[in-house]
């Protein structure tokens, strides 16, 4: 997994709620395997019509924005299906943080699996940074893990809670299955104990 | 409260808990469910030469990809006509084949969706972790245990090491008294759940359902509830065990047998929540208030009883709430203030894991005798199981004399990704679980709603109040 330190770069307002992981990532590209593809497949039926054309009026397709490296969005950002396809598409397309008022939970695991962060703030917080953004078209912003602080069009700096072990991780771009095998000693007393507890689960 | 008081989900967590790091728990996995689109994790294992820790706790369904058409299906895996389709399809079985994971694919007896074929082989059961590369997989929470959806990273993680870090969720119960009303099923329960907490309402919480009317559901319908709880951004959606349960696992493949069952029946008993067992958030819900729900916007939350009319933005005080509602009618193509049930639909759709179990076909197949559908209608079963008891009972032939299509189990047009889609601009009424735009196929237009509702709408070719049906 790639590390994520600090970020600065142009900022894309999606300004919306409940962008859920099927318009993210509309199903059917659920059976592409990860690759250069993804970018595409971002938003794919939001920003493309059925020939392929671009909808010119949705702002990914807009200049800057092609160059978005920071999204702000609406609450409930992320909700529904589980597929990490969704996290795929925003990461080729080069967006490697979110910042929404909350995300739907597995999104958010996904994410952060994925080195790409999604940055709880307060609605009201959401709500001026994406009126800075709409008012101020292609401003940047910057986003620091380890100070855990976004920093607004404004120069304001907003704090964000991370949860610890997600934060190392990504500070370091840590790989998790290595991390856990690490505990490999713990998982094999706990299979044991389990396993005498509750002897009818092993097959 | 008793300090040694704890929630059903307390106890299940407690329980396998491997290590705690910071504010993460690494839990253990009990079993982890699979199907056609976890190709991404069988990628990352192959890239890293990784293996599969306990293949005897995976379990692999064929269900999101595999054709519903029964001619098709007669026809065989080659024949399916998308070759990237084709391919899902196939790497399941060479996946599950090279790792030695059971899978339960394409001409098996048990083949069918995850969370209705894995309830049927005894595979969800009281006191468990269960993890499945699905959303849906808080489906099999109405068994008694943590259930919950993840990615395909996690997916690796957990076949690879049989755990999972996890940050512990906040308990919400759900507390639904009092008996439903005629027409109204555990589909209406759920909706009307949603519509009061929102598509965000549970995020952060596992959700345990209890009160009179849970108590006296059926383990389908406790399953309907819980598979939904994801709707509700829920984390876990949970029912306490007792003999509704114990009846239905009595005798599964995978349930316990003999002494076994014995001992595992005396622990299942000591699982539901103590009283006095602090929850961080409660709802309350009048089973007896709730009628035949119907989505009419673009997420679960936007949804009505039958009775009532499309909302009027305008009325609307809250300012995003009011964008949102402008935003869902355009994409839906409907006008404020129009009775839900002048709205035509083009197609119906009765199945997904939401709605596809014997009592959901039986359902509909009692409205279905009422008349014949004016509309293309679909029945798909969500279990090869299923199928066959329907076929038992001789619903298929109530159905295929109604004008209603009777297919092959699978998740079919709830997600269109086998080819069965709706065309741009069509409006199907759907037993699924999500009216998100272009869930059913790009453009589509999607309204949720029960078996029932469903079957009905088909009769009369526009949304209508069940109830109004039945009783002539």
């Amino acid at each position: 997994m790639d590390a994520f330190t600090t970020l600065t770069g142009i900022a894309v307002p999606l300004s919306e709620a409940n962008i859920d992981t099927n318009q993210i990532c509309p199903t059917r590209f659920n059976k592409v395997p990860r690759g250069p593809r993804f970018a595409q497949v971002l938003l794919h039926d939001r920003r493309f019509n059925a020939d392929g054309s671009e909808k010119p009026d949705f702002i990914l397709n807009q200049e800057p924005y092609r160059k978005a490296v920071i999204a702000v969005a609406g609450r409930n950002f992320g909700v529904g299906s589980s597929r990490e396809t969704a996290v795929f598409g925003i990461i080729t397309f080069g967006i490697r943080a979110v910042i929404a008022p909350n995300f739907g939970d597995i999104f958010f695991s996904n994410s952060l699996k994925n080195g790409m962060l999604p940055v709880r703030l307060p609605a009201e917080t959401v709500d001026l940074l994406m009126q800075q953004l709409l008012n101020e078209r292609g401003a940047q912003m910057t986003v620091d893990l380890s100070s855990q602080t976004v920093t607004g069009p404004d120069g304001k700096t907003y704090h964000f809670d991370v949860e610890p072990l997600s934060k190392k991780r990504l500070l370091k771009g840590l790989d998790e299955i290595e991390h856990t095998l690490e505990y490999g000693d713990a998982i094999k007393r706990f299979e044991q104990g389990h396993a005498k507890a509750q002897p009818w689960l092993v097959s | 409260m008793n300090a040694a008081s704890k929630t059903l989900f307390d106890k299940v967590w407690d329980n396998h808990v491997v290590a705690v790091e910071e504010d993460e728990t690494l839990l253990y996995v009990d079993r982890c469910l699979i199907h056609e689109g976890s190709r991404h994790t069988f990628d990352t294992l192959h890239e890293r030469g990784l293996t599969v820790a306990h293949p005897d706790k995976v379990f692999a369904f064929s269900d999101h990809y595999i054709p519903t058409d029964p001619q098709a299906r007669a026809r065989g895996v080659s024949s399916v006509p998308d070759p990237e389709i084709r391919n899902m399809i196939e790497l399941l079985t060479s996946n599950t084949a090279e790792y030695g994971i059971a899978k339960y694919g394409w001409g098996d007896e048990q083949q069918g969706i995850l969370h209705v074929a894995g309830p049927e082989l005894g595979l969800s059961q009281p006191g468990i972790v269960l993890v499945g590369a699905d959303s849906h997989t808080s489906t099999h929470g109405a068994f008694g245990n943590i259930s919950f959806g993840i990615g395909s990273s996690e997916t690796t993680h957990v076949v690879a090491t049989q755990t999972i870090w996890q940050r512990r969720p906040g308990t919400l119960r759900i507390t639904i008294d009092g008996a439903l009303g005629f027409g109204v099923t555990a589909k209406d329960i759920i909706l009307a759940i949603i519509a009061k907490i929102g598509i965000g309402g549970a995020i952060g919480y596992s959700i345990e359902y209890s009160g009179s009317a849970i108590k006296r559901m059926s383990m389908n319908e406790r399953m309907t509830i819980c598979n939904m709880s994801i709707e509700a951004g829920g984390k876990a959606g949970l029912v306490a065990p007792d003999d509704t349960t114990y009846q239905f696992l009595n005798g599964r493949p995978f349930a316990p047998k003999g002494k076994a069952w014995d001992e595992a029946l005396a622990y299942w008993r000591t699982l539901p929540s103590d009283p006095g067992a602090k929850f961080s958030k409660e709802v309350t819900i009048d089973a007896g208030r709730v009628v035949p729900m119907v989505t009419w916007g673009t997420n679960p939350e936007q949804s009505l009883p039958i009775t009532d009319r499309v909302p009027d933005p305008a009325q609307e005080p809250d300012v995003e709430k009011r964008t949102e509602f402008n935003k869902a009618l355009a994409y839906m193509d409907l006008k404020p203030g129009m009775p839900l049930t002048d709205i035509a639909v083009d197609r119906v759709f009765i199945g997904s894991c939401t709605n596809s179990r014997i009592d959901d076909i039986r359902a509909a197949a009692a409205v279905a005798k009422l008349g014949h559908a004016v509309v293309p209608a679909w029945v798909v079963p969500g279990s090869e199981s299923v199928k066959r008891q329907a076929e038992a009972e001789g619903l298929d032939r109530v159905f295929t004399e109604a004008g209603f299509e009777w297919r092959g189990a699978g998740c079919s047009l709830c997600t269109a990704l086998n080819g069965d889609q709706l065309k741009p601009g069509e409006r199907c009424g759907s037993t699924s679980n999500r009216n998100f735009q272009g869930r059913q196929g790009p453009g589509g237009r999607t309204h949720l709603m029960s078996p029932a509702m469903a079957a009905a709408a088909a009769l009369r070719g526009h949304l209508v109040d069940v109830r109004e049906l039945a009783r002539n």
